[in-house]
């Protein structure tokens, strides 16, 4: 005992049990009774001001942080989802749209050939009305050509024959030349 | 006493090995020389406060941005966040997550002091009894008041294994006291016996680097136990906080 407290005064640090004179630990430090109160004073201290300091201001953070983030995740998958049925939507539109312009054109189309078609026959039956009148017209006036040909070559017929009639000496009465030119001819 | 410290003295400095692995472990004043009462600031304070300055800086200064897309360190705290968070929910079930504040507390304290007494020449807060007991002490209190406080007497039901037969369930019983009043004990010198050793064996090491031929191995022993020492230090910081998840669920659900 008496050695002992020599040895705390030789050194000027050693002030305790559980240090001896040259500041090293005797035995365990941890079952040193006398650092105890210090330890749990301080440590009491600590975990009241680490509580305070989470469950006051950085756990309330992080959570609406993350519940934000979970919104914001939430809004954005509903909002993509509202775009893509937005846009299937304007796909199905088109189609549609695709489809009656198409079946519009095709009764247009077929609406102008029809239209055109009837204009054709029309035309052509008009055509063909005048071409028959045309021939019939023609027809008509071959026909009185030919007519007046016959009538020519009678004529002819005639005069000639009297021209030979006077050649040959003879002295012809018209009437009588007219009359045979005719019979002959008829015949 | 006196000689036979004198001795030990005498042999370690006639040899040049020098072994203090535990002087890492005194607790010292900061400021002068001179004894260690309650409110002396010591050591334990600068390294106590040290780590209530690291949580701050990482919980709140790292989410200050609150940004919806978080950066480096907002990640770091939302990852603290919600690694507590769920191992609360999965163990205790939802009506636990009222005590996640309390939870998260320990684990932040205990992890954070575990890494900071990886710094060399720091001071490990919680290589001590008097800290780690404190925690458990506090674990086993809330979680028995608030048990009785819940449910009551039925809270006993705790030791009576409904499951077993009749005949053994009295000794079923007394097993169940005794290792749920072993609980404070295993839980503080667990993680305080944990850091301590790995702490002690690093110095240990660090005594055999003075002779040259085996400094080599000394120094990659160190690094190998420091690489350990990291793994211990957040594994323990863990086990401590899912044990005080199972405690809380037993006094919540005492049922078996």
């Amino acid at each position: 005992m008496a050695t002992e407290t020599h040895g705390a005064e030789n050194a000027a640090a050693a002030a305790s049990a559980c240090v001896d004179s040259h500041g090293s630990a005797v035995g365990m430090p941890q079952l040193c009774g006398e650092w105890i109160g210090n330890q749990v004073f301080w440590l009491v201290i600590t975990l009241v001001v680490i509580y305070l300091i989470l469950a006051k201001i950085a756990l309330p953070r992080i959570a609406s942080v993350l519940a934000e983030r979970q919104g914001t995740i939430t809004n954005d998958i509903a909002a993509a989802e509202e775009l893509k049925r937005k846009a299937e939507e304007s796909e199905a539109a088109y189609q549609q749209a695709l489809a009656d312009a198409r079946a519009q054109a095709q009764a247009i189309a077929q609406k102008t050939r029809d239209d055109i078609k009837a204009d054709l026959d029309a035309e052509m039956a008009k055509a063909d009305e005048a071409i028959s009148a045309k021939a019939a017209e023609s027809e008509k006036a071959i026909s009185a050509i030919r007519a007046s040909a016959m009538e020519n070559v009678e004529i002819v017929a005639k005069e000639t024959a009297a021209a030979l009639v006077a050649a040959l000496g003879g002295k012809a009465d018209d009437a009588k030349i007219a009359n045979a030119v005719s019979n002959r001819l008829k015949g | 006493m006196a000689t036979e410290t004198h001795g030990a003295e005498a042999a370690a400095e006639g040899s040049s090995l020098v072994f203090h692995p535990m002087d890492q472990f005194i607790v010292k004043p900061l400021f002068g020389h001179g004894d260690v009462g309650m409110f002396t600031i010591t050591n334990v304070t600068l390294w106590l406060a040290l780590a209530i300055l690291a949580i701050f800086v990482m919980m709140v200064l790292g989410t200050s941005r609150r940004a919806v897309v978080p950066g480096r360190s907002q990640s770091v705290a939302e990852l603290a966040y919600g690694f507590v968070h769920k191992m609360v929910e999965d163990v205790t079930g939802k009506d636990g997550l009222k005590y996640f504040p309390y939870i998260m507390t320990l684990f932040m304290f205990i992890v954070t002091a575990n890494f900071l007494g990886l710094i060399p020449m720091s001071f490990t807060t919680t290589s001590h009894f008097a800290v780690t007991v404190v925690l458990a002490l506090a674990v086993f209190l809330t979680v028995t008041i608030l048990g009785f406080v819940k449910n009551g007497a039925s809270f006993l039901g705790l030791f009576w294994v409904s499951s077993a037969p009749l005949a053994l369930r009295p000794i079923l019983a007394i097993i169940e006291l005794i290792s749920y009043f072993v609980r404070p004990v295993s839980h503080s010198i667990r993680l305080a016996g944990n850091v301590m050793a790995g702490h002690a064996v690093i110095k240990v090491f660090a005594g055999f680097a003075a002779i040259a031929a085996i400094s080599p191995i000394s120094v990659l022993a160190i690094t190998a136990m420091y690489g350990l020492e990291v793994l211990v230090a957040f594994i323990q910081a863990y086990v401590f906080t899912i044990l005080t998840c199972v405690y809380l669920k037993d006094a919540l659900h005492p049922h078996h």
